[in-house]
């Protein structure tokens, strides 16, 4: 049997039961590979279920710094009875399966094609602990120890991890050492030259940090001054305003009179949750909320009317896999139809698509300043596999410089000063943006009466046809302004004769650029664009016109990034060709590389042997 | 199409300590049918607000969706107003108060907006206790879409159509009560001598504060068969009690013979006097308040008048410990940690 050989590249899943304690253990092996300088990409997979549900932990290690997921498992940890089987049978040939051998494999476990290392965890933990409890978690830690062995790990890497993890808890450092001690030995004992993969410490991380995306997004709204949140709770949404109370909680609490300089309202619904953050920001304060795909449905409403009486409200959408509940624990990018063109009548909407937790921090402070600016609603359009995963980025930075674009204001004295007279929705200086006062900014100046009705340059009610359309006009102009404002895409030129190109956003972002660069090895160039924000700037339709064929690389089933490019830029559909992946894992490479082979071969324009002869 | 009042003003009319006129506290001229109970609601919020002397833009005027929900336009024209979306006022308000807690927040709502479609909202702003002074005009009818029942319809009450309700009606004065609303009052808008002082108790009261008015629908709903009515209002009224309202500053000059009245004190240093004399309901207490709303609807008749107050009630901001001043007004000096704080969770990310 050929043994999968590798030094610092590798899949490795652990296969657990929900609420077991795994996570931690499972998080403390992913950060030591981290801490030994090699990129890693870690991936929770989990149920919709507290407790008792089969739970995956996959973690990508990689040196090269390829953070999507590659697709296929080299190393199974599989302590689950409920998914042994099926977690046996996913072990790539020439694999290792890692299992509990208190008792033997049941009969059907009998592949020849991979290596099988048996460690009695049950055994073990029953000999050293007596409270049920403990077994339960020294279980987890105990295996860790047997991978650092395993993988010729530096043991240090792991003693130090546990003792910054426990540096407030000093009495837990023995016990969790110790665990680890008992997996290394007897690893070290009966699995001498067992594995074939190996970690090496490298310099390949540089500065990077490992972050979840959704505490990134909410710390862009701390440092953007966020000061009104209201949410409704929803996986995978609920850590964005989990992580906004401990920022805040942290950075925010008044020193003198031990006030909050923040308020955060947990709503009755998503209806009331969207309801706050429009009324808050009609008066004045950043306001935003966090939601998902079910709660952006039910929020519809609001949005309509903060874009037609112009309220620049923030809403961060962590898409999970719908329609309707889904998979409320699986990711996509499938509501990006819904969240554009959000709400009934003509209403179109500013969207900003992070791939990393630094744009997340970026594009959640950003999404303040752009949506005060336009006076506009802006989403940010994270997902679950961003949100609620530890992402490997460069680290935040803050310009202390900034001062916060709060857009047109007009103060007591503007309106004291103004020549002629005020009218809230009057396109004074041509771009579609009006100028707003603030309740309560003047005696007898400035007042008026915001509404979702139709109404005239001045904030009158009004049926008149004329003034309505002029009105919606308007509102166009507004959004040509936003194309210039909004994150420009970054493109990838691969060779000056490219005839493909593709178009790829957010989390589908790493897994493409690496299927790309697979492709480019054997000779096929592929140009990319990765859109960063909703509008479409010109050169989106630019990039386009350029190629022959155009992949769209997507997680969802209809395509939609590639609706709204034909829709918004005018394209013959023909030339944009789907890459989608629906199956509420993250994209993979592997899976990107086959389609894009697929393709060209059925073309006939090239013969190749692709990635999807590894799989 | 825009109505605007004419600009003229009588030399001579009086002025609040502020120096504005009644006229000043106007909005634009009502839309709304002739005759309409909304529009007297209307006046009593103009009149409470001038002898108030409250600053006209110290005030948020907020809205739901129908009649009742058009009206803001129509007083306080110098106060900002936001005419949201059905049912969803009191989220609005909500953020809009948490966002700054120094204006005054007096939303307006029907029974449709409040009882069917906004229940939801309606029910957890009271039981947050916003500091708002919360409105609803109650016909017991859907003026807007001509005329059909609402959920405050009195069962068997029959409108214009003449089908009598088969479904029990919501009582909204017990449903905040339950909720911890620390203002509880009804009052008829044909009563604009108990509707002002309420109003002008509620505005007052810190916390949120509750007015369910009886407003007739003089087009759909003013017929004898329907129980909200200008004739069987008027005809099956109960007072809870007289009562003054006497706004802080002011000495107190009661009307009422010695040893007849009680004095509330409410948070802002007003005093509410209750005539003692005229009705034995202690509006300190929730039980007594729920039990003679229970008692009165036992007897076919519609209570009136201040049910509950409770000076002590403490708002969502004191609840959510929020700072003092208005987050609003907060800049960056307050709200950004600085790169040099990146720089620590940066580290403690690695």
């Amino acid at each position: 049997m050929h043994k999968i050989t590798s030094v610092n590249d590798f899949v490795i899943r652990f296969a657990n039961v929900n609420g077991s304690g795994s996570a931690s253990a499972n998080n403390l092996f992913a950060k030591s590979v981290f801490r030994l300088g090699i990129p890693v990409s870690p991936k929770n997979i989990f149920p919709s279920n507290i407790q008792g549900l089969p739970t995956w932990y996959e973690v990508r290690v990689n040196e090269h710094g390829y953070l999507g997921r590659r697709g296929g498992v080299d190393f199974m940890v599989a302590t689950n009875g409920q998914t042994l089987k099926q977690d046996y049978d996913e072990v790539l040939p020439g694999g290792y399966f890692f299992y509990d051998s208190t008792k033997n494999l049941p009969h059907g476990f009998e592949r020849k094609d991979i290596t099988e290392i048996g460690l009695p965890l049950t055994a073990i933990t029953n000999t050293e602990y007596s409270d049920p409890r403990q077994r339960q978690l020294f279980k987890n830690i105990i295996y860790v120890g047997a991978l650092a062995y395993l993988f010729s790990m530096d043991f240090s890497v792991f003693t130090d991890s546990i003792k910054q993890q426990f540096s407030k808890k000093p009495k837990l450092i023995e016990p969790n050492i110790h665990a680890l001690e008992l997996g290394y030995n007897y690893a070290k004992e009966h699995h001498t030259d067992a594995c074939a993969i190996s970690i090496e410490r490298r310099n390949n991380v540089g500065d990077s940090i490992l972050m979840d995306g959704n505490s990134a997004v909410a710390l862009g709204a701390v440092y953007s001054g966020a000061t009104v949140v209201g949410w409704y709770p929803i996986t995978p949404s609920t850590s964005v305003v989990e992580a906004f109370e401990k920022y805040a909680t942290k950075f925010r609490m008044d020193k003198e009179t031990g006030k909050k300089n923040f308020a955060i309202m947990q709503a009755e619904d998503e209806l009331a949750a969207i309801g706050m953050v429009a009324g808050a920001t009609w008066n004045g304060a950043r306001a935003f909320t966090a939601t998902s795909g079910p709660g952006l449905s039910l929020m519809n409403e609001f949005i309509g009317l903060a874009y037609f009486s112009e309220l620049p409200i923030v809403l961060v959408d962590i898409q999970r896999s719908g329609p309707s509940t889904g998979m409320p624990t699986r990711t996509q990018q499938s509501d990006l139809i819904l969240a554009a063109y959000a709400s009934h009548g003509d209403t179109k909407h500013v969207l900003l698509f992070p791939c990393d937790p630094r744009e997340c921090f970026e594009m959640g402070a950003d999404a303040f300043d752009l949506a005060d600016r336009l006076q506009t609603p802006v989403m940010v359009m994270s997902d679950l596999d961003l949100g609620m995963n530890d992402n490997m980025s460069p680290p935040l930075k803050w310009d202390d410089e900034r001062r916060y674009d709060r857009g047109k204001v007009l103060t007591a004295e503007d309106l004291d000063n103004a020549k002629q007279a005020w009218g809230r929705y009057l396109d004074v200086d041509g771009d579609g943006i009006p100028y707003r006062t603030y309740p309560g900014t003047h005696p007898t100046k400035g007042s008026y009466f915001t509404r979702g009705s139709s109404h005239d340059e001045y904030a009158r009610y009004t049926e008149d046809g004329d003034t309505y359309a002029k009105g919606m006009q308007r509102l166009l102009v507004k959004w040509e302004t936003a194309k210039t404002l909004v994150p420009t895409p970054h493109t990838r030129l691969r060779s000056e004769k490219s005839r493909w190109g593709a178009i790829f956003f957010g989390t589908s972002t790493h897994a493409s650029y690496e299927a790309i660069s697979s492709l480019n090895k054997q000779g096929v160039a592929i140009d990319s664009m990765r859109i960063r924000a909703f509008p479409f700037q010109k050169e989106v339709k630019s990039f386009i016109d350029n190629y022959e064929m155009v992949f769209v690389i997507e997680q969802n089933r209809d395509g939609q990034m590639r609706t709204l490019l034909i829709n918004e830029c005018g394209i013959v559909p023909q030339k944009l060709v789907s890459v989608l992946n629906i199956d509420g894992m993250p994209i993979t490479a592997r899976f990107i590389a086959k389609r894009i082979s697929q393709v060209l071969s059925n073309e006939n324009v090239v013969s190749l042997q692709t990635a999807e002869t590894e799989e | 199409m825009t109505y605007i009042r004419p600009n003229f003003r009588h030399p001579d009319l009086p002025t609040n300590s502020l120096g504005l006129t009644r006229k000043d506290y106007e909005g634009g001229l009502s839309t709304l049918c002739a005759g309409c109970g909304h529009d007297s609601i209307s006046n009593a919020i103009i009149q409470a607000c001038f002898e108030l002397a409250i600053e006209p833009h110290k005030v948020a005027k907020m809205s739901g969706i129908g009649c009742s929900s058009k009206t803001p336009a129509y007083y306080l024209g110098k106060s900002h107003g936001f005419n949201s979306v059905h049912g969803r006022m009191p989220s609005v308000a909500t953020g809009a108060n948490l966002a700054n807690r120094d204006l005054i927040y007096l939303g307006v709502s029907g029974d449709g907006d409040t009882a069917s479609i906004g229940m939801g909202q309606f029910t957890h702003v009271a039981r947050r206790n916003l500091n708002m002074v919360y409105i609803v005009m109650n016909n017991g009818c859907y003026g807007l879409t001509k005329g059909q029942d609402s959920a405050t319809t009195d069962k068997g009450s029959a409108s214009k159509k003449g089908h009598p309700n088969t479904f029990e009606s919501i009582d909204l004065c017990s449903l905040a009560l339950q909720l911890g609303a620390g203002y509880v009052a009804r009052s008829f808008s044909g009563d604009k001598h108990q509707l002002v002082p309420l109003i002008k108790a509620a505005l007052s009261h810190e916390g949120f504060a509750f007015i369910d008015v009886i407003s007739p629908c003089v087009t759909f709903n003013n017929v004898p068969t329907s129980t909200k009515g200008y004739e069987y209002v008027r005809d099956h009224l109960s007072a809870t009690g007289t009562f003054d309202f006497v706004p802080m500053r002011q000495e107190i000059t009661t009307s009422y013979p010695e040893g007849t009245t009680k004095s509330i004190s409410m948070h802002d240093g007003s005093v509410v006097e209750l005539h003692k004399a005229d009705s034995s309901l202690d509006v300190s207490s929730r039980r007594e308040a729920l039990s003679a709303l229970e008692n009165a609807r036992h007897d076919g008749k519609i209570l009136t008048g201040l049910m509950y107050l409770n000076p002590e009630s403490t708002d969502s901001h004191n609840m959510l410990n929020t700072t003092d001043i208005p987050l609003c007004q907060l800049k960056e000096d307050k709200l950004c940690p600085g790169n040099a704080q990146l720089a620590f969770i940066n580290e403690a990310l690695r």
